[in-house]
């Protein structure tokens, strides 16, 4: 079988904050090939941002040393020391639209230097050439090249999202991802936005990872989903099992929690809260809230194998041979 | 406030809340003096609200949908027109009338932590209006406690002491519920009250919300940028667009039947989750909504509509045509 383009193996983080340790991604699995689009869907607290931020190495100081492995096409990219990482990693082969970036534009500097900076910085580019590309990024992501010049208050957030997004596929990377790209921006925008990334998706084959909240927004663009709860991944499984047949307690609830258009089922609430990271139940961790948990479940379930690819922690899918 | 209550009884039909032609205008200036015109945030609104309805306000950032909350509060003047509340108009309430008319009007902020005072405890955050409407102190201990139990924060001890930053987000917007709610009044605004909120506490809210408001009869107006959440909290949805409500209908008539091109446009952008989306591309009209400053001439979604009609469109303002019966929506298109 060809080797993922990304494959993540027991990644582990924990911060360290006054109250203690607090173990944001707790043994994390998944991984991705060429021309996938992997959503990692969960709700705020889960540890999903800090997944993105670990996978690219733009942690905050309190953050402890990550564990576990991350295999970018079979090499091992956290064993690589930091100047290599920035040289040969960092936005040359994974690319980061980061949440709410379109506010973190350089204000004084015109958009299309924004954009092409990266080529400039990493691959030594001249101006007119790393320009060259920032027009053919531009046209990519449906913006006029007359705003090659603007400055970003010029422009409405729509368009300073496609901005950062431009930034961000502009070395051509094999992999993007994106922490929450939508959730400012308004219906019909975000609508717009999504479908820019179906499009670079199909024409220029990048792999994305898409963290979001938003279940509806995920299904439009996911190939596979990857739920977290806690700190854990909780559910992998393709779009059509994930958004058709959910199979963990948590995601059945989940789904049962979106609101929707054109359906006269009332959406329910999952009662309870998550557990406190500082001191995460050893058992499953989703046990207080679960409507079918027994005895097993004081019990670490690990991770249960469902089919190929389809990994379940969960007792009640205990018939699929186990993982860890 | 008496006295409006027992008007109310003697007249059961009368509109709880009506908007007249009302318009909030911000004057927009450089430099503190330059006038560079202004930006008309609400232009030209009429509706009205019975009492116990559940009614949504639907739009996107800019479209005016909160200075429009804010003017039902009485926390913008409007520009012109009027706000007429239990047969008063709001113009000509004093600054006496202004207070007694802000108890009966209770509000439900967007962020619950910002709308909290951060150093005070939820006893002290729910005694405040009691406080200044003159209510004894074991009244007012009385009032907090039924408060509290009605918004699900119980026992109301394990609350009383705790401060904002204590509370989860879900159990902070119980607070504002609670603030709203404590003065009793007839008429409740949230504006986006979930939007802060994780998908599985959101449901929460808008339930306890929905439930307030059917038991003790309220007039709820929920604003919103989000329709797939309309459904199941309110009978009858308003969608705005640069300023004006472009369509009014039932929530089933509306969501089912949408008839103005800017709601066609929105309903087929919403996704509900399934796999196939991925698949295709959405429909979705270009452009981006007009400055409020310089409206475009006519119908104001004429440059984005699909379905513009030169020569027509873009000249005559389109007042509101009912293409299906008690489904109004300003398209002249339905003429």
């Amino acid at each position: 079988m060809a080797v993922p383009l990304l494959s993540v193996e027991n990644l582990s983080l924990n911060y360290h904050t006054r109250q203690g340790l607090v173990q944001a991604v707790a043994g994390v699995d998944f991984e991705i090939r060429h021309r996938e689009a992997l959503v990692v869907l969960g709700e705020s607290g889960c540890g999903k941002s800090s997944l993105a931020k670990t996978l690219m190495r733009t942690l905050p100081r309190n953050a402890g040393r990550p564990e576990g492995r991350v295999l970018l096409e079979g090499e091992d990219i956290m064993a690589l020391d930091e100047e290599r990482f920035r040289r040969q990693v960092r936005w040359l082969r994974i690319a980061l639209v980061m949440q709410a970036s379109m506010n973190a534009l350089n204000p004084v500097v015109r958009v299309g230097e924004q954009v092409a900076e990266p080529l400039r910085v990493l691959r030594g580019w001249s101006r007119v050439r790393a320009q060259e590309r920032a027009a053919e990024v531009f046209d990519l992501v449906g913006i006029s090249t007359d705003f090659l010049t603007r400055y970003p208050f010029e422009l409405s957030g729509g368009m300073r999202q496609r901005v950062v997004l431009a930034m961000a596929l502009v070395t051509d990377p094999q992999l993007i991802i994106l922490d929450e790209p939508t959730s400012a921006l308004d219906v019909l925008t975000q609508a717009s936005i999504m479908n820019v990334l179906k499009r670079i998706k199909r024409e220029q084959g990048t792999s994305f990872i898409l963290i979001t909240h938003d279940v509806a927004t995920s299904s439009e663009l996911a190939d596979r989903v990857a739920l977290m709860y806690a700190g854990q991944i909780v559910e992998t499984s393709s779009a059509a099992e994930f958004f058709r047949e959910p199979a963990h307690p948590y995601a059945r609830m989940l789904m049962d929690s979106v609101p929707r258009l054109h359906q006269e089922a009332r959406p329910t609430h999952i009662p309870g809260q998550p557990p406190s990271l500082l001191d995460p139940p050893s058992g499953c961790r989703f046990a207080d809230r679960c409507p079918q948990r027994f005895d097993l479940c004081e019990r670490d379930p690990g991770a249960f194998r469902k089919g190929d690819r389809r990994r379940v922690r969960c007792w009640l899918h205990a018939g699929g041979s186990q993982l860890s | 406030m008496s006295h409006a209550t027992s008007a109310a009884r003697v007249d059961a039909d009368q509109p709880l809340v009506e908007a007249r032609d009302l318009r909030t205008w911000f004057e927009l200036r450089q430099w503190g003096f330059m006038r560079l015109g202004s930006v008309k945030a609400v232009d030209g609104v009429n509706f009205s609200l019975r009492r116990g309805e559940s009614v949504a306000f639907v739009g996107e950032s800019g479209c005016g949908k909160s200075s429009l909350a804010r003017t039902l509060l009485g926390l913008h003047q409007p520009t012109e027109g009027d706000v007429i509340f239990e047969g008063q108009s709001m113009a000509r309430l004093g600054r006496r009338g202004m207070r007694d008319y802000r108890a009966r009007v209770g509000y439900v902020q967007q962020d619950p932590f910002g709308a909290l005072p951060p150093f005070l405890d939820v006893r002290r955050i729910l005694a405040e209006p009691l406080k200044i409407h003159g209510v004894g102190r074991s009244e007012r201990e009385r009032r907090i406690r039924a408060v509290l139990e009605e918004v699900r924060l119980s026992p109301a001890d394990d609350y009383l002491r705790k401060f904002p930053h204590m509370l989860s987000g879900g159990q902070q917007q119980r607070v504002v519920i609670a603030r709203a709610l404590i003065l009793e009044p007839s008429l409740l605004i949230a504006d986006e009250p979930v939007s802060m909120l994780d998908a599985s506490v959101r449901v929460e809210i808008l339930d306890l919300l929905y439930r307030i408001q059917q038991r003790r009869e309220l007039t709820l107006a929920f604003i919103t940028h989000d329709l797939s959440t309309v459904r199941h909290f309110a009978d009858r949805i308003f969608v705005m667009y640069a300023g004006r409500i472009v369509e009014t209908a039932t929530v089933n008539e509306l969501l089912d039947h949408p008839q103005h091109p800017y709601t066609q446009a929105l309903l087929a952008a919403l996704a509900d989750p399934d796999p196939d989306n991925a698949l295709e591309l959405r429909e979705v009209p270009g452009g981006e909504a007009p400055s409020l400053l310089n409206p475009p001439p006519g119908c104001r979604f004429h440059p984005r509509c699909p379905k513009h009609m030169p020569g027509v469109c873009d000249v005559e303002d389109p007042e509101n045509f009912e293409p299906r019966p008690g489904h109004l929506s300003a398209c002249l298109l339905h003429r």
